[in-house]
Order: C-alpha cells, then structure tokens, then sequence
C-alpha cells in the first residue's frame, strides 16, 4: 500500500521558504527575524510572502545589528518564543560571534537546563556565485568548534525542507547554514506539509565500493561530477553528504570507509581547522586498522576567499577532486 | 546636559528631605523594610570578601557602596517580571529573590550559583560587557508579543555604555517599544578606567535622547530616588509606553574585583571621605533618625540577626554536596550528542569508575 503525498516543484530556497511556512502555521511561537526579511522577503526571497500570510509580529524587519537580532532573539527564546534569525550572509555573522559564543551555545549549560535557547540562526554562505567581497565565506568549523551549537548543511531542495523543520523542532540552537550556489540550481519534488529529515544523520548519495567521498553543501554538485568521471575510469565512489558537520554521523562515515579503505574529504572552507581533520580524526579513532592510503583532502585555502575574479581557483573543482580520488586509489 | 538631566534626589546627604513628592508613602515599614535590604546585602558582601581573603571562595566582585541603586531599583520589579544582572549585581538579585546561599555557590564556582528559585526569572550574571541589554531587550520583547504586561530590568555600568550592544539593546528597545529598564550604575570606574575617559558626555542618561527614549539621573545613593524613579519608569513600560534608561550616579568604595587594587588608579581617600558623607546606608540611618523612626535595639538586633541568617549561607555554601563530573557533560545539550558522551565515557573510564 503506498500513500499518495503532494508534491511541489520546488528549488533549495523557496524549500526553505516552505519549512518556515509549515513549522510557523504550526506553532504560534515560532517567529522570523532579520535584515529585510518582511516586506522584502529576504534578499535571496527565503521569507517572501510570510509577513503577508503572518503579520509583522511574526516576521520582523529588525535593525541593521547582527549582534542587536541574535542577542534579542536569545532573550526571546528564553521567554518562551522559537526564534528564526537570518543572517544575510555568513560572513556578516561575526559582529554577532560574541553573543552566539558567550550566551546562546552555553546558556543551557551555565543553568544546568534552567534556560535554553531553542533557536534557528540561517545564513546563506559559500562561494561560486560572484558575490562582492566577505559574502562568499564558509566559515562553519568556527561553528563545529563552539560547544552547544549545532550545525547543519542541506544541499538539495528535500533536505532544505526537511532539516529546517527538525532545526526547529530542535530543543537547542541550530545554525542552518544555506549553500547559495544550490538555492536556485535544481528543483526537486518536495512534499507538502510537515516532515522531518533527522539532524545528525548523513546521506549516502552514491554507492561504491573503492573509495569514499565526503562532502556537503555545494560541493555535493561537483563531488558527484568528479564521481561520474572516476567511474569512467573504473572507480567506483561511496558519496555521502554529511548534512550535520556536528554532531557528525559517526556510523555512517565508519561504516562506508570500513568497506572502501579509501577516503577524499572536500570541502569549500579552509583546510586548516576545517572539517576534515575532524573527519581523519573520527576515521583515526573508529577505523585505522581498515585504511589502504593515506586520506586526501581536497579543500579552500588557508586564505581568505578572495574576490571573485579568483573565486574559481579558490574553490574545489571537479578535476582536483577526481585527481585525490586517482591518487587514493594508486596509492 | 547636566541641566537638562538634573541628579534626582529625594533626600540628601544629611537624611533630610529634598523632594516630598513621596513622603505619604514613606513610610517606617518602606524604610525599615530598605535598610534591612540595604544592610543586609552590605553584611553579605563584605562577607564574600572575606570568604575570598580566607581562600574559601575564588575570585569575588564586591559592590559595597552601591546598595541603594541595586536595591533600590529590585524592590520596584513585580512578580513575573525579569532580571538581567551584571556579576556585581547580588544586592538587586538577592532582593528579586536570589538566595545567599546560590549567590555564594556562584562565587564557588558552582553552576548552581546560576539558577534562580522556580518561578524567579533572574538571568545569571552577564560576564561579557553590555551584552544582556538585548537579552533584557528580547525578553521583555516577548512579553509584549504575548500581552502581558510584565517587564524586564537590566544591570550594567558606565564602562558598558562604550560597547555596541549598548546601543544595540536601546536601539532595539526603541525600535520595538519593548517594556525594559536599562538600568545603569554609573560607579565612575570600568575597572581602572574613569569615566572621564570612557565618554564626553556629561551624563549617561543623555544617551536616552538619541532613541526617543524616557532617560533618567539619579542619585544613586538615595534609595527613595532610586525606588521611586524606577518604579514610575516600570510603570511605563507595563503601560506599553517604552523603554527607560536610568543613571544611577553611585560609587564603588572598593576594589573591581578581590584580584586588583584600587589604590593603583584611584586615591582611596575619596572612598574614605564618601563613607562618611554619601553612604547609601549612613544616609537612610541619618533621616530615620531625623523622622524618630530609629531605635538602637532595632538596628542591634537587625545587624545581628543578618549576620546570623549570612553565616547560616555560608555554611550551607560549604556544606554543599561537591558536584559530579556529570554536570560538564550533561547540560550542553537537551540530548548528548555521541562525542560527548564518548567523552564522558573516557573520562569515567579513565578514573576507572566504569
């Protein structure tokens, strides 16, 4: 017997529109706030058309303050409401660092669970979209390493919707971060109304047997490019996407290296204290004894993401990553 | 601007009475009921000092000096209202409802010293500077979005007035006509640093301007002006007339922490001489004697029944069952997430408890 869902054609972010849409006709409590987020919709349209469908106590234009929307939002969701912070961009986060760092990732452990602050902070990030300067930052392992917080990455319209609504649903604060290079490249058929894809667990987005491909966000695009060539070339890739970078799927990301002995990690943000060496760490810990090669890891620079005549050598291409996948398979 | 924000004062120095807008309502039972507060959180304080001179609590954050601006302002918040102090802040936290013991336990560095009793909504102490202006800010937020009529109140001092969030909290307040009470301690001192060299500005509440918002001098240490002051500008919020701030000019006679030294920024002669001329406390005890409202036996056996109710918290502070390691673990999320319960585990196994 199968039930029939309805289905929309939807790309990542009118996905994210329609999580916010569902979780707030739900329950009074949740609120939107942010820059432009009201008459505006949002300067990628993420929250258009909620202030008419919700009124202005509910999707609120705030000041022009990073600090000024997470530290209100924080004294909101101690007094009962499930705050939606949107910070334009990633990289215009960091005015409101101290705020996330000092109060809303510790508050639940400071009072033993006294207070808590059951909040969504969104922000698009990353780069390859010809973005001005500072709006192109992937930033997340300054997220992963702060305790309390944690952190999530769809990369397809289904999971935009579906992590967003269990970031909310979640009892701590949950940074959703939105890779602005797959808010408009796909749509996908997203089901209407409520359901849930689980934070904490990765996705196997391809199945192979000689070596693994971490990945998330907008690097699943040209990891799946890369997996496409190797297997011309007779090497078949385990792809999972990660999805929560903390905490991270521990018995997945095992489980597949266990099987191909072979692992490339890629992703946009820096290599130094970037995710990767959280996930050779993991892999050290849970899987040393089955490892063929060394890992190889195919990431941004320890630069700062330059502007965007340059973005393209910045960023993993498809070519790097097949050349890591060759150099794991040969070793 | 200091014309503009005159220092309201309803009895000076000498005890005697400035402005009688009030006097029916002060009453013996108000003024016995500020002074035992008053003294009270004087006794404990100076204990705490002591504590930490005794090696049996860590570093402590002494407010004497400030009492009538911190008690001042608590006695003027109800019911289902919300704190959001400062770590120099027990004297108001203790009036809203803190027990000595907890406010101990914090100094102990028990996380415990951060809860408030059921039913209190006081935040633990604001560690980062000006930062709990926007808690203070969302909070009260929150309660207009659901209808009440309830309000926030929020400590900070003259040194947090340079920090963005200052602005940020006001502005937000303004923006929102959020139901809150900056409350500002102006002590003179951001640790080492005098105001003079913290702002231009001649006063603080000045700052009010700029948001179209109520602002308010007082005198600090007047506790009347301080309580009755307040408790109009809480009214106004419960009205959904907006936010207020408040400067209260006041001093701290001591040190910013039991780690660091006055004497090295300051001439501590002006402590001594403000002890004899603006105390908070000589100055209550001054106008209840001139209103026959003083009784030696009174205030003997007060002072001793205070130290017998601070000396029984210190005892339960030290007798406090120690904490379980448990506590780092357990707290950081609603559900522990498997690398820290992989750390927990380690730990215990490494202690060889399991």
């Amino acid at each position: 017997m199968t039930t029939a869902v309805d289905t929309k054609k939807l790309t990542m972010v009118q996905a994210v529109t329609d999580g916010m849409r569902v979780m707030m006709k739900e329950h009074e409590n949740v609120i939107v706030l942010g820059e432009d987020v009201g008459q505006n919709g949002g300067v990628f349209r993420a929250t258009d058309g909620l202030v008419a469908e919700f009124g202005e106590n509910r999707v609120i234009d705030t000041p022009l303050a990073e600090s000024g929307i997470i530290g209100t939002s924080i004294g909101l969701a101690i007094n009962g409401f499930k705050p939606i912070a949107e910070m334009q961009f990633l990289g215009f986060i960091y005015p409101a660092f101290n705020q996330i760092m000092t109060h809303a990732s510790r508050i639940r452990a400071r009072t033993l669970g006294h207070f808590t602050v059951p909040m969504v902070i969104r922000a698009p990030f990353g780069a390859g979209v010809r973005a001005p300067e500072i709006h192109s930052d992937s930033v997340e392992a300054l997220f992963t390493g702060m305790p309390g917080m944690k952190v999530v990455v769809p990369s397809n319209p289904y999971d935009a919707k579906g992590m967003l609504v269990s970031a909310i649903e979640d009892p701590d604060p949950v940074l959703f971060l939105e890779p602005m290079r797959c808010y408009r490249s796909t749509k996908m058929d997203v089901p209407e109304g409520k359901y849930n894809v689980p934070l904490g667990k990765a996705a196997r987005l391809q199945e192979g047997n000689d070596v693994t491909i971490f990945a998330y966000g907008a690097m699943i695009e040209v990891v799946m490019k890369a997996a496409k060539t190797a297997e011309e070339k007779g090497i078949k890739c385990d792809v999972i996407d990660l999805r929560t970078l903390y905490p991270l799927d521990k018995e997945m990301i095992a489980e597949s290296v266990q099987k191909t002995g072979r692992a490339v990690i890629v992703h946009e943000a820096p290599g130094t204290g970037g995710l990767g060496e959280t996930i050779i760490s993991l892999i050290n810990d849970t899987s040393f004894l089955y490892m063929k090669a060394p890992i190889e890891r195919v990431t941004g620079f320890d630069t700062p993401v330059p502007m965007f005549a340059l973005e393209d050598h910045y960023l993993p291409s498809a070519d790097r990553v097949v050349q890591a996948i060759e150099k794991v398979t040969q070793f | 601007m200091e014309k503009l924000f005159p220092k309201m004062q309803i009895i000076n120095e000498n005890g005697e009475w400035n402005d009688e807008t009030y006097r029916g309502e002060i009453t013996e039972e108000l003024t016995k009921e500020l002074y035992t507060k008053m003294l009270r959180s004087r006794l404990f304080d100076r204990k705490g000092v002591n504590l930490q001179r005794q090696g049996r609590i860590g570093t402590y954050v002494p407010f004497e000096g400030q009492e009538a601006s911190q008690i001042g302002s608590a006695m003027a918040m109800g019911e289902g209202d919300w704190m959001f102090p400062t770590y120099r802040d027990h004297a108001a936290t203790m009036t809203f409802g803190h027990s000595l013991k907890t406010l101990f336990l914090y100094w102990k560095g028990r996380q415990e010293g951060c809860i408030p009793p059921e039913g209190k909504n006081i935040f633990p102490p604001a560690v980062p500077i000006a930062s709990q202006l926007l808690h203070a800010t969302g909070a009260a937020w929150a309660e207009k979005l659901k209808g009440t009529d309830r309000a926030s109140i929020v400590y900070f001092g003259d040194g947090a007035t340079s920090e963005g969030d200052f602005h940020e909290g006001l502005n937000f307040a303004s923006v929102f006509n959020a139901p809150v009470v900056f409350f500002n301690q102006n002590n003179g001192f951001a640790i080492s640093v005098p105001i003079e060299k913290q702002m231009k500005s001649k006063t603080i509440a000045q700052k009010a301007v700029a948001y179209e918002m109520e602002g308010v001098r007082l005198d600090g240490n007047d506790v009347f002006a301080v309580y009755f002051h307040t408790r109009t500008a809480v009214e106004r919020a419960r009205k959904g007339e907006g936010p207020t701030l408040i400067e209260a000019v006041t001093w701290r006679y001591g040190a910013h922490t039991t780690a660091d030294d006055p004497s090295k920024y300051r001439n501590q002669e002006e402590s001594v001489n403000r002890r004899e001329t603006t105390d908070p406390i000589l100055r209550l005890e001054r106008f209840m004697k001139n209103e026959n409202m003083w009784d030696e036996k009174w205030a003997a056996d007060l002072q001793e029944s205070l130290t017998l109710e601070i000396e029984a918290a210190v005892k339960e502070m030290e007798e406090a069952q120690a904490p379980h390691y448990n506590d780092v673990f357990d707290h950081v999320f609603a559900e522990n997430p498997w690398p820290i319960e992989s750390q927990k585990e380690a730990y215990a196994h490494s202690r060889g408890d399991r």
